[in-house]
């Protein structure tokens, strides 16, 4: 999980946003996003394109096969636009993907941006209950841990939180199984939905809570529910370290303060003091934590998809790696990241709006 | 004159005693603190299994005993054996050699390149610094894992390709770091006076600014110790790091999944191994950083 927000989240506005005149602010804020945005997917397209054009020693090959006669291989390679310069060639891909051409899949015989609109939701579903579980249970333990600092409940979290970096989630995933599913038969096993009611909702929204509500079918839904239920929770837990530890890192820094210490001789009830007045500051930076930590889910959901053999994009892309299916798996790449950088940057915008200090 | 007394002696004669008493000031402050104490001592049991792991393990990491298989730990086997009968426990002990190899060799990649790509940036500033910036930004905002394994994918599986792989992805934060701490002194007077006496750019970058940046780059190459070896781990997993039959933990519990219902310790205790490591560098970095870095306190 990224902890590249953890030096410096609390600062000042950028020097952009603090130069930005009072009538134009807003706009110049909004071009200046926008310039951002679009030159980091452009290097996120640069390096999909440097990863499936010039790292494979021969793209032709991996496509005709190694029996192709020499006019095939020569048909096949000015097919796949090989035989034009290389920058030609990225603008070609540019053009495709924003058109929506991301290739066809050679193991689903499908184009692979279909393939990925089926198989997103999936992914969507249960990175979202594993970042409301995060949230639910990350931000009261890191207030806790703070306000208890140095004592033991504050160690036994920073541990569990450290927990969090270190455990492996497949592996995690997999002991879950066993103990809650095998051992315990608390939860569903792998896959979204007990096998006898797959395929009995159809897809509205792809996210199977909402569509078996839809279709008012209750067994579908709770069916779901325990399936997903184990994979969100160990998804969750990951995100829950991150938010704990930086919930404890923010309201440290904020107990400290002086207008901590008034308010406490002022007589305000202690809890009042930490819930509104010190978590009342904190609540912006915890946004852009918070929004870091879902785009990580989407990623992390890999290998927990690949345990719980969850029909996903993490699941979609490890399958198109084993059948060398190129096209996927960058595919696969272009819209994680895509969803990363967007996820990414819209907390950045939202931490800047809601940040009190930007506003002029 | 005791070690202690030269160590810790206020005037040093010497530039070695300077710093030696420097490193021992640090591993005394740390030692002060449990958690990192427990952290370093992980990571010491760590390179001790892998320098002397022929020696510790009972059997060979890699010979097979069909007769001997999937049995359950006990004395004779204290982590049990796998699918084909070899000791499990020997396979982890020879497993210390690949992390530490895998997580060696990706810092000494990434750090140096982040490093001198931060300095060279801050130093420079100008359209120099917005560019290096730039792909330093594009790479941070990306997905770390997927982007590693997006370039398994087309370097092929093992455990070299591996390296690399999670070497390009690691190197971003350093450069960010590292420009960080030389925009603070690009304008010192040491910088100018080196300037002066006529040293190049790349003199004073080298020899005034890195050394400076190093002691906070340490900090953030043992925090992200753990997720390196977590990312290793995940790839042996996927089966894209080390081949078999290499006793990689990943790859290990890979293969004993197939029998987690039943036989718990081929899947479990690799893991095992795994978290005691990530959790030591997790204690050692934090346990660093307030020690080198009074800045952050005890604060995360």
């Amino acid at each position: 999980m990224s902890t590249d927000v953890e030096s410096g989240a609390i600062s000042g506005p950028p020097a952009s946003v603090r130069r930005g005149s009072r009538r134009f602010g807003g706009l110049r804020r909004l071009a200046e996003f926008l310039v951002i945005l679009a030159f980091t997917f452009l290097g996120l397209l640069a390096i999909t394109f440097f990863i499936g054009r010039v790292i494979p020693i021969d793209p032709v090959l991996s496509v005709v096969g190694d029996r192709a006669t020499a006019a095939q291989y020569e048909a096949a390679r000015v097919a796949m636009g090989l035989d034009q310069p290389l920058p030609v060639q990225f603008v070609h891909y540019v053009a495709d993907v924003f058109s929506g051409d991301l290739g066809r899949s050679v193991s689903t015989n499908r184009p692979v941006a279909e393939d990925l609109a089926r198989v997103f939701p999936a992914t969507l579903e249960m990175a979202t209950i594993g970042i409301v579980i995060g949230v639910l249970l990350g931000v009261p333990l890191g207030v806790l841990s703070a306000v208890k600092r140095g004592r033991i409940i504050d160690q036994l979290i920073r541990i569990f939180a450290l927990l969090g970096y270190s455990v492996p989630a497949f592996w995690l995933g997999l002991v879950g199984l066993a103990l809650f599913y095998a051992g315990l038969g608390w939860v569903g096993g792998p896959g979204r939905v007990d096998i006898f009611y797959d395929g009995l909702v159809d897809p509205v929204t792809g996210l199977l809570l909402v569509d078996s509500l839809l279709a008012g079918d209750l067994d579908v839904f709770f069916s779901a529910l325990d399936h997903i239920i184990l994979p969100a929770t160990i998804l969750g837990f990951f995100s829950l370290a991150y938010i704990a530890r930086m919930t404890r890192s923010f309201m440290l820094d904020q107990l400290g303060q002086e207008y901590v210490t008034t308010a406490r001789v002022k007589g305000v009830p202690e809890w009042k003091v930490i819930w509104v007045h010190a978590f009342g500051t904190i609540r912006v930076p915890l946004i852009t934590v918070i929004g870091l930590s879902y785009a990580a889910l989407l990623e992390g959901s890999v290998m927990i998809e690949t345990v719980f053999s969850w029909p996903g994009i993490g699941n979609y892309l490890t399958t198109a790696l084993f059948n060398a299916d190129m096209n996927a798996v960058l595919g696969a790449t272009l819209v994680i990241g895509t969803v990363f950088i967007l996820i990414n940057k819209l907390s950045d915008v939202l931490y800047r709006i809601l940040d009190p200090r930007s506003r002029t | 004159m005791s070690l202690t007394t030269w160590l810790t002696d206020d005037a040093p004669a010497s530039r070695a005693q300077a710093n030696l008493g420097r490193a021992y000031d640090i591993f005394r402050r740390l030692c002060r603190n449990p958690l990192a104490a427990l952290g370093m001592a992980i990571l010491l049991v760590l390179v001790l299994c892998a320098a002397f792991a022929p020696w510790i393990a009972p059997y060979s990491p890699i010979g097979q005993d069909l007769g001997n298989r999937l049995l359950p730990p006990s004395a004779a086997h204290w982590m049990g054996t796998d699918e084909l009968g070899r000791d499990i426990f020997s396979r982890v002990v020879h497993g210390a050699r690949l992390t530490l190899l895998i997580v060696g060799l990706v810092a000494v990649i990434s750090a140096p390149v982040g490093l001198i790509l931060g300095a060279v940036s801050g130093y420079f500033g100008g359209w120099v610094d917005r560019i290096l910036m730039g792909i330093t930004d594009i790479f941070l905002s990306l997905p770390k894992l997927i982007l590693a394994l997006a370039f398994v994918a087309a370097l092929g599986p093992g455990i070299e390709n591996a390296i690399i792989a999670i070497a390009i992805t690691a190197w971003p934060p350093y450069a960010r770091l590292a420009r960080a701490e030389t925009l603070t002194f690009r304008n010192a007077e040491f910088v100018q006076a080196a300037r002066l006496a006529g040293g190049s750019h790349a003199r004073v970058i080298g020899l005034h600014i890195l050394p400076l940046c190093t002691s906070s780059t340490i900090i953030r190459v043992t925090l992200d110790m753990a997720g390196i070896i977590l990312t290793a781990a995940g790839l042996g997993f996927l089966g894209l790091g080390a081949q078999p039959p290499l006793p990689e933990w990943g790859a290990m519990i890979s293969r004993g999944r197939a029998f987690i219902l039943d036989q718990w310790w081929v899947a479990t205790m690799p893991g095992f191994a795994i978290i005691v490591v990530s959790l030591g560098f997790c204690f050692l970095g934090d346990g660093l950083r307030d020690v080198l870095d009074p800045k952050s306190g005890d604060k995360a």
